[in-house]
């Protein structure tokens, strides 16, 4: 079913998407591009120590792309970069693996659907690669072709 | 739709038609398939399917030097795919139309072999703003390597090329002028024609991308006096990896090889190598044999139902799907050329191409979304990407219909 993929609040975070802005005293940037789709993508976040303090981005892509940097930047405040990086990692084998649906993805579950859809899978992944270039300093744009 | 039934009663039985088709009689995700991506690539009748197939169960043997019997059928049936490619676009003989994998190949092997040959630093080459990438990034290579320029003819909010701008860019530095019969992304029809004429007063060559044109239109490369001209078997109902190149015999012969290799030859020794006549001169190697008879086929079956009759056909088919989108509300056509064929190319507000063609998707409907190899159209633009429906003979009215009933699915979903 095409509503398993469009969750309500997938939907709701692609209309009305949170921290979608710029922020000029974050301390890491960086930018994704899906030359698939050519979904672009800018990601800012505000480290304090180890800690996400916090997170935001722009950028124009599909409903899944744009919903899937919403929910992340919500889901990053107050992790410490390694939690960050765990996530990223839970988050990946959602949307690539059958492994059962956990609870500590808390509401980045709604994106369960998507593995159904292979094509899309890029889409949903392209803001937290960004965030792992981001969270790592690197300067070039990161693509979805570089993703293993 | 009126005129639609009076074309089909006019002798073009689509539904007669889409019985050689039988990929088209499948559900996908339930529903009936509606395959409207054929500027991608068109679907295979059953006529080109068996001749791969008898070729692998009867006469299957490599080509040319062969005495055996299989070897000579095998031989002949590829040969007269070559012959048929002549009578198709009428050129003036078979040794003008070289075997390549596809259009992309074809304007690979004159970038590389005439290009490397004949353009040098402040030299021009000439291309427009709705080329596919395969008619841009082999001419950029040259152009790198040899410190000669490109330039771009610009097009207006159509999707029409802007001719009184190309005059201003040709210049006795010009040496090609490379463009497209028809954009794959705006299904604009190019006044080639003209293109060339233009280009030969300037004392320029020419290259026409006909991957979009050979499919849905007569083209005579004779008439047009085009100096090169290049298609894929793919996109007219043959298979992918087969298509041809067509050349001027004295430009192909003042060419230097594209390949080395077997087939390519006349006589080998370690000091020197004197290469085939025309055109075997641009084949090294083992060829995609069975491609090359399966386009044979292809030529044979649209020919039976007649370029003409197809072209008509499709017009139709195109004036019914623009009236039928126009009337969504928020949905915008790209490329609205007056001279135009069957790609219906269109934006929707708010909504991105990629979560249309997912839910087309699952109601059966294949579309193409992205940037269809064509950024700098989407650049041009100002649209990431586009939805695009492209169409075919074998489509029917009813199909458009479900596309419009699948938009409208699309809009209660992400409005």
């Amino acid at each position: 079913m095409i509503d398993d993929l469009y969750q309500e609040t997938i939907l709701d975070h692609s209309k009305h998407p949170r921290n979608c802005h710029a922020m000029n005293d974050a301390n890491r940037n960086a930018e994704g591009y899906n030359p698939l789709c050519g979904d672009k993508l800018k990601l800012y976040v505000k480290m304090e120590g180890d800690v996400v303090k916090d997170a935001s981005f722009q950028g124009s892509g599909c409903a899944i792309s744009t919903a899937s940097a919403s929910l992340m930047t919500e889901s990053l405040k107050g992790k410490t970069r390694d939690e960050a990086l765990k996530l990223l990692e839970k988050f990946h084998n959602l949307l690539t693996t059958d492994t059962p649906v956990t609870k500590d993805l808390g509401k980045l579950v709604v994106f369960c659907g998507v593995r159904d859809y292979p094509a899309r899978v890029k889409c949903a992944t392209l803001a937290w690669h960004t965030l792992k270039s981001a969270l790592d300093g690197v300067a070039e744009p990161v693509t979805t072709e570089e993703f293993e | 739709m009126s005129t639609l039934s009076s074309v089909i009663t006019a002798g073009f039985d689509v539904e007669k038609i889409r019985e050689d088709f039988p990929v088209l009689k499948q559900t996908i995700h339930g529903k009936p398939l509606v395959y409207l991506d054929s500027a991608a690539t068109a679907q295979k009748p059953t006529a080109v399917v068996d001749a791969i197939r008898k070729f692998h169960e009867v006469d299957c043997a490599n080509i040319h030097r062969g005495v055996h019997e299989l070897s000579q059928r095998s031989t002949a049936a590829y040969e007269e795919a070559r012959a048929k490619a002549k009578r198709f676009v009428n050129s003036k003989s078979t040794n003008e139309l070289i075997f390549i994998r596809g259009a992309t190949e074809g304007i690979n092997l004159v970038a590389s072999s005439w290009g490397r040959k004949n353009v040098t630093v402040g030299d021009e080459i000439v291309i427009s703003a709705m080329e596919h990438h395969s008619n841009i990034v082999p001419w950029q290579m040259l152009c790198e390597e040899k410190g000669a320029r490109l330039r771009v003819i610009p097009m207006n909010d159509r999707g029409e090329l802007l001719l009184e701008e190309y005059e201003k860019l040709l210049n006795p530095r010009t040496r090609m002028v490379a463009v497209t019969h028809v954009s794959n992304a705006l299904g604009t029809i190019n006044p080639v024609k003209q293109i060339i004429e233009m280009a030969h007063q300037a004392g320029a060559l020419t290259l026409i991308d006909g991957a979009q044109a050979v499919p849905h239109m007569q083209v005579d490369v004779q008439a047009l006096d085009a100096d090169f001209y290049t298609f894929s078997g793919h996109k007219l109902v043959g298979p992918t990896g087969i298509g041809f190149l067509y050349g001027k015999t004295a430009l192909l012969n003042a060419m230097p090889p594209y390949q080395g290799g077997g087939d390519m030859i006349k006589v080998v020794t370690f000091e020197k190598t004197t290469y085939a006549d025309l055109p075997y001169k641009f084949e090294a190697g083992t060829p995609n044999i069975a491609g090359g008879i399966g386009l044979g086929a292809a030529f044979d079956y649209v020919n039976a139902i007649g370029l003409e009759k197809i072209a008509a056909y499709e017009h139709e088919l195109l004036l019914y799907g623009t009236e039928i989108l126009s009337r969504i509300p928020g949905l915008r056509i790209i490329g609205t050329a007056r001279e135009k064929a069957a790609v219906l190319s269109f934006v929707m507000e708010g909504i991105h191409p990629h979560d249309i063609g997912t839910v087309l998707d699952r109601q059966g409907i294949a579309v193409r979304t992205g940037h269809h190899c064509a950024q700098p159209v989407m650049d041009w633009f100002h649209v990431p990407a586009t939805t695009r429906a492209s169409l075919a003979f074998y489509n029917t009215a009813g199909e458009i219909d479900a596309l419009a009933a699948g938009l409208g699915k699309v809009k209660e979903i992400f409005s």
